[in-house]
């Protein structure tokens, strides 16, 4: 449990906003699409691997993007998959979120002179939330990369009215 | 057989459609006791014909094309690069195709090999190479609808993609 465990006895009361209960949940299980690119792939399955257990976070891999409510765009997206990236994306349901994980997903990473084949940056086609640097990046890297996403989601407010 | 010998056999069979072998130093001329490997140029239009007599020929039997790939030399000539080798007497050979940007059709192997099929996709979409009687000669790794073939010399990139902009 963490944040309440061995914190209250028999039953209390605790007094917080709507916005701040709501978004402690759903930074507390940011469900993950279970997909990965390239060499960064590896890194990801690493953190979710038991050395470094993404899934303390709440963080659970799920194969539908009708599910999820995080992309980890994990590796080189070429151009004929970033129309693939864009539908997946258009599946998920809001309040969703993308973090770029690497150079490639960033911005071309190694081909940004001559891949011809290789999107410059994946924000060229969806919005992105946080950007990982490296070749790969380690995985405390996208740990820090995920925290990251949940200081940004804590801020947040869905209640309020949006324009 | 070396290829010297196997030279010879083609020679004699097929005189008109060969060039004489030339020794290529594959590893450049400093490194010495590198494989020189020896390779034949076949003419385009008669590659099918000695690419069969080579496979079902029984003291030949290149029954294996390990690897097809295309070339652009720069001065608007191209060419198709064929190695193959024979699991039964375990020789290997190389063949070499050349063709020019203005006729830029090479004979399909795909029907003697069929690894050869998606090799000379692959050839096809990167070099834009066709290659006649093959069955289904469209683009393997770039998009249907890409503009031009992105391992040519002279290749430029396009600037948009289905509104996507491609370069950096």
């Amino acid at each position: 449990m963490g944040l309440l465990d061995q914190r209250f006895e028999n039953g209390n009361v605790f007094i917080t906003s709507l916005d701040g209960l709501l978004n402690w949940a759903r930074l507390s299980s940011l469900w993950q699409m279970q997909f990965g690119l390239a060499c960064c792939a590896i890194e990801m399955m690493a953190a979710s691997a038991s050395n470094f257990d993404i899934m303390r976070f709440g963080i659970i891999p799920r194969a539908t993007p009708r599910q999820v409510d995080v992309m980890f765009v994990a590796g080189t997206v070429t151009i004929k998959m970033a129309s693939r990236i864009k539908r997946l994306y258009d599946q998920m349901s809001e309040p969703r979120y993308i973090i770029s994980m690497g150079s490639c997903a960033t911005c071309g990473g190694p081909y940004w002179e001559h891949g011809y084949h290789v999107l410059k940056g994946v924000d060229r086609v969806i919005p992105v939330d946080v950007y990982i640097p490296g070749c790969p990046p380690r995985p405390e890297a996208l740990l820090e990369g995920i925290m990251k996403l949940q200081e940004k989601v804590r801020k947040e407010s869905l209640l309020k009215k949006r324009a | 057989m070396t290829p010297q010998e196997i030279f010879k056999v083609l020679k004699a069979k097929f005189s008109d459609a060969l060039i004489e072998p030339t020794i290529s130093a594959a590893g450049g001329s400093a490194s010495v006791g590198y494989a020189m490997q020896l390779w034949i140029q076949i003419a385009p239009d008669r590659l099918k014909e000695i690419c069969l007599f080579l496979r079902d020929n029984n003291a030949m039997q290149f029954d294996y094309l390990s690897c097809l790939s295309g070339m652009d030399y720069s001065n608007g000539t191209f060419g198709v690069v064929y190695h193959l080798a024979s699991i039964v007497h375990k020789h290997k050979i190389i063949l070499k195709t050349f063709c020019t940007k203005d006729n830029i059709h090479v004979q399909s192997v795909s029907a003697v090999w069929g690894t050869a099929n998606w090799h000379e996709r692959e050839a096809f979409d990167l070099f834009g190479i066709i290659f006649d009687e093959h069955p289904d000669l469209r683009r393997i790794l770039m998009p249907d609808d890409w503009e031009g073939h992105p391992l040519r010399k002279d290749y430029k990139v396009q600037e948009f993609y289905h509104g996507i902009k491609v370069p950096y």
